[in-house]
């Protein structure tokens, strides 16, 4: 991952960006915290959060106009907080300020000309930061407007007491100072900057040049006057959160010039500013306003509370509340792109301590679709997967299993590409896919046999797999070479229209092969003259969930149609909770069933509880794996064919690996015969092996991704060297073969001219010495 | 990794005809390495690697090295 797409992926994640509330006050306030803070009823906690951004806090906590209310989310449903009365309620009940924490003394002097509120503020925080401050103020007190409020808004005491503080932050306060435009460039002179209150009286006697309205002007980012150093806020008539903020403005600016750094770079949030934070508000019940039981008094601590507790407590993850996967790692996206980063880039790898995570991801886009940005982490992770590959620490269990899957069905034990039988052309190529011939051959068949019928000028058929598992995996010269040989497939048939029976595919090809056109099996099964009236009558009336593939999620053709057909053959269908474009994965894409078998599961387990009907899959890893956990799931081409295989297709059961290979290799061998070829195999001496195992024991070991040619290799090889161990009571052998990056033990005894499998269990570490 | 005596008894090498007898043996796995003490045969150097071990321990070590 670059630099620029990490912060280009980072800048698409809004969680962390500030709240309405907090991006509306011009000085602010971390409300969102304020109120996590009172709803738990820490009122000194709150207090810290209000001291941390506002200055005099006990002044300002009673006399602001809390313009953030006015933005407050909340107010959408219900009414807006009351954050005015809350901040008023907690500098009510929460002692005297603490000493201001200084930063070391600097160097550089600062005067302030004018002691309201805007000068008072640039003072304090120009202190704050270490400079030295001389406070200037023609009469003979500070903040002249806080006193014109009531002694009930804002008592003197208050005033005096926090106003104390720029005594103890050692601010030379001098009353009775007037300057005129000598006295002021001595001023400019003796001091390093000057920050110039435009409400002082002293303004219009200054040699600073004037605006319209003949106040001094000032440049609207930094305050900065027509004189060097010199820099200027506040005005008469202004608010005083309003008034704070320009003499925050000036003492930022007055910063930047001594540290001679950028005086504008950076400072487009200074003041009140639209915040990018997405907040989805649906499904949050409107709650109003809590009333003071007595408005005299205020909120009592209850009412505070339980005001507070109306806090919709903003925040997007939008992503991380559809995507378990995300949920799962306890983080949002803009964390992950920053992990995934700093793993690569920084710890190059050594640590990997996000390779589960990476390979966790199962790339459905699901997060893409819900986020106000488009981020799809699913492209996030897919780098992350090639930088694994390149930097060579992808732990090779990750998608080895898959990848020899996929290996198979891109051999010759399952790639075919033929005309129709009896013809020597194709207008149409079916493309059935690896995984429906492997959990429906007869079906595939037979709705070869049904195109083949019903199309005209030739339907050819291609067995073969489209390269997905190596796209997922970030094996990108193994994912472009198998979309190379499909393509010259498809050139030496004649280029005819792809018919595709899988949702993984049908995207693979619009993507990937965009010159070859495609249509999916299930349009064209829309065609209600070429389904079987048997089909209907069986099921009519039943209510079943469809379940759309991740893969359909931008096709709702494929999902509007597969819902026709559906509604033809009688069913009525009930919606589960994210369908259509929002479609989840059942955890077989992006290779998360091998990756993180344990996610994988969890995924697939909730998934199968959202509705108590039977589930209706169109892609057949779907059908597969909801099956695998006990969900009655049927894939719509057996409602299609349903006289093909005899079952009941609600009801037909988990498959092994090694018996979906037997079925790809069923539907290339039928199909040669249909087309009168002979059929042959190269039948390795240990395939003849005959193994008996327990049907449950098959269950464990397929779990353990252990094929029953793994189990015969053994087995085959331990007969033939006699290397084993044999237990002493019950004579029975256990044997190891390493095939692959795998090492394969093998409980196996001897019975009835084959031989009786008790247990097999492996592991990828290597013995490399005993001693 | 603790082995019982009945169990490292259980087992005789084919080949050899010998027990087994506890040996020093070493693994590798994805840049990292280590060693254990395993029942192995005295002669051939084969060694006993059981189901418990394989699937706990040992995937343990390979999970850790994968994802440190």
């Amino acid at each position: 991952m670059e630099k620029e797409q990490r912060i280009a992926w980072e800048a698409q994640c809004i969680q962390e960006e500030p709240p309405a509330c907090s991006t509306t006050c011009p000085l602010h306030v971390d409300v969102r915290q304020f109120m996590k803070e009172m709803a738990e009823g820490h009122v000194n906690e709150a207090y810290k959060v209000l001291r941390k951004n506002l200055p005099f806090v006990g002044i300002l906590g009673r006399i602001c106009t809390h313009p953030c209310e006015t933005k407050c989310r909340r107010g959408e449903v219900g009414g807006a907080l009351a954050i005015g009365s809350l901040e008023r309620f907690c500098v009510e009940h929460y002692g005297s300020p603490d000493r201001v924490k200084l930063l070391p003394r600097k160097s550089k002097t600062v005067a302030v000309v004018g002691g309201d509120v805007a000068g008072l503020v640039a003072a304090h925080d120009l202190r704050k930061k270490g400079y030295g401050v001389s406070l200037l103020e023609a009469g003979n007190q500070l903040g002249q407007s806080f006193r014109e409020y009531s002694e009930d808004m804002l008592p003197g005491s208050v005033i005096e007491e926090e106003l104390g503080a720029l005594k103890d932050m050692k601010v030379d306060v001098r009353f009775g100072v007037t300057l005129d435009a000598a006295a002021f460039e001595a001023l400019c002179t003796e001091f390093d900057a000057v920050f110039v209150d435009r409400t002082s009286s002293e303004c219009a006697s200054l040699p600073l040049e004037k605006d319209n309205d003949g106040l001094i002007g000032v440049d609207p980012i930094t305050g900065g006057t027509s004189c060097p150093g010199v820099f200027a806020g506040g005005k008469e008539g202004e608010v005083p959160i309003m008034l704070a903020a320009d003499g925050r403005k000036g003492a930022l600016s007055i910063e930047r010039f001594l540290q001679q750094a950028h005086m504008t770079i950076g400072r487009e949030n200074d003041g009140p500013y639209e915040t990018r934070l997405y907040t989805n508000l649906e499904g949050i019940a409107p709650l109003d306003r809590v009333r003071c039981a007595d408005p005299d008094v205020g909120y009592t601590l209850g009412e505070a509370v339980q005001e507070a507790t109306r806090c919709i407590q903003c925040e997007c993850m939008e992503c991380v509340k559809v995507c378990q996967y995300l949920a799962h790692y306890k983080k949002y996206p803009k964390k992950y792109i920053r992990q995934f980063f700093n793993n690569e880039k920084v710890l190059l790898g050594a640590a990997h301590s996000s390779n589960q995570t990476i390979n966790s991801c199962t790339n459905c886009g699901l997060c893409a679709e819900v986020c106000p940005n488009d981020l799809h982490m699913g492209e996030v992770c897919l780098e992350g997967r090639h930088a694994m590959l390149q930097g060579d620490y992808m732990p090779p269990s990750a998608h080895e299993f898959a990848l020899q899957d996929m290996e198979f069905s891109t051999s010759d034990e399952f790639v075919t590409c033929r005309h129709q039988p009896g013809t020597q052309q194709s207008a149409y190529l079916y493309f059935p896919s690896c995984q429906l011939s492997a959990t429906a051959p007869a079906e595939v068949l037979e709705s070869y046999r049904l195109l083949c019928e019903n199309l005209s000028g030739g339907v050819g058929i291609l067995l073969g797999c489209c390269g997905a598992p190596a796209y997922w995996s970030g094996r990108e010269a193994l994912f472009r070479e198998t979309l190379k040989t499909i393509h010259q497939q498809w050139q030496a048939m004649g280029k005819p229209e792809v018919i595709t029976a899988c949702c993984t595919c049908q995207s693979v090809f619009s993507e990937h092969l965009p010159d070859i056109p495609t249509k999916p099996l299930w349009q064209i099964m829309e065609n209600d003259a070429l389904i079987d009236n048997a089909c209907r009558e069986k099921d009519s009336g039943k209510t079943i969930a469809v379940v759309d593939p991740c893969s359909s999620r931008y096709d709702s053709e494929i999902q509007n149609g597969v819902r026709r057909i559906l509604g033809n053959l009688g069913f009525a269908l009930e919606e589960l909770p994210l369908s259509g474009e929002l479609a989840e994965c059942c955890g077989y894409g992006g290779l998360v069933f091998n990756a993180n078998p344990k996610l994988d599961n969890a995924i697939v387990t909730r998934r199968a509880g959202e509705s108590e009907r039977d589930y209706l899959a169109y892609c057949a890893m779907c059908r597969d794996k909801f099956v695998h956990v006990g969900k009655r799931t049927a894939h719509l081409i057996e409602l299609l064919f349903p006289s093909v295989s005899g079952n009941d297709p609600w009801a037909r059961g988990w498959l092994s690996w090694s018996e979906r290979r037997k079925n790809r290799r069923r539907v290339k061998d039928e199909l040669l015969v249909n087309l009168g070829e002979t059929v042959e195999h190269t039948v390795e001496p240990y395939e003849k092996i005959v193994l008996h195992i327990d049907p449950e024991l098959l269950r464990t070991l397929d779990s353990r991704r252990i094929l029953e040619s793994d189990l015969r290799q053994v087995v085959f090889h331990a007969e033939q060297t006699c290397k084993r161990l044999r237990h002493n009571q019950s004579g029975m052998f256990r044997a190891n073969l390493k095939i692959g990056n795998t090492t394969f033990w093998v409980d196996y005894a001897p019975e009835d001219g084959g031989y009786r499998i008790h247990n097999a269990y492996c592991h990828r570490m290597n013995v490399t010495g005993v001693k | 990794m603790k082995f019982s005596e009945e169990e490292i008894q259980n087992w005789k090498c084919e080949t050899c005809g010998e027990g087994l007898v506890m040996r020093k043996v070493e693994f590798s796995y994805m840049k990292g390495s280590f060693h254990a003490e395993l029942p192995a045969c005295p002669k051939c150097g084969l060694v006993l690697i059981t189901e418990e071990l394989a699937m706990g321990k040992m995937a343990e070590a390979e999970k850790a090295l994968e994802d440190k």
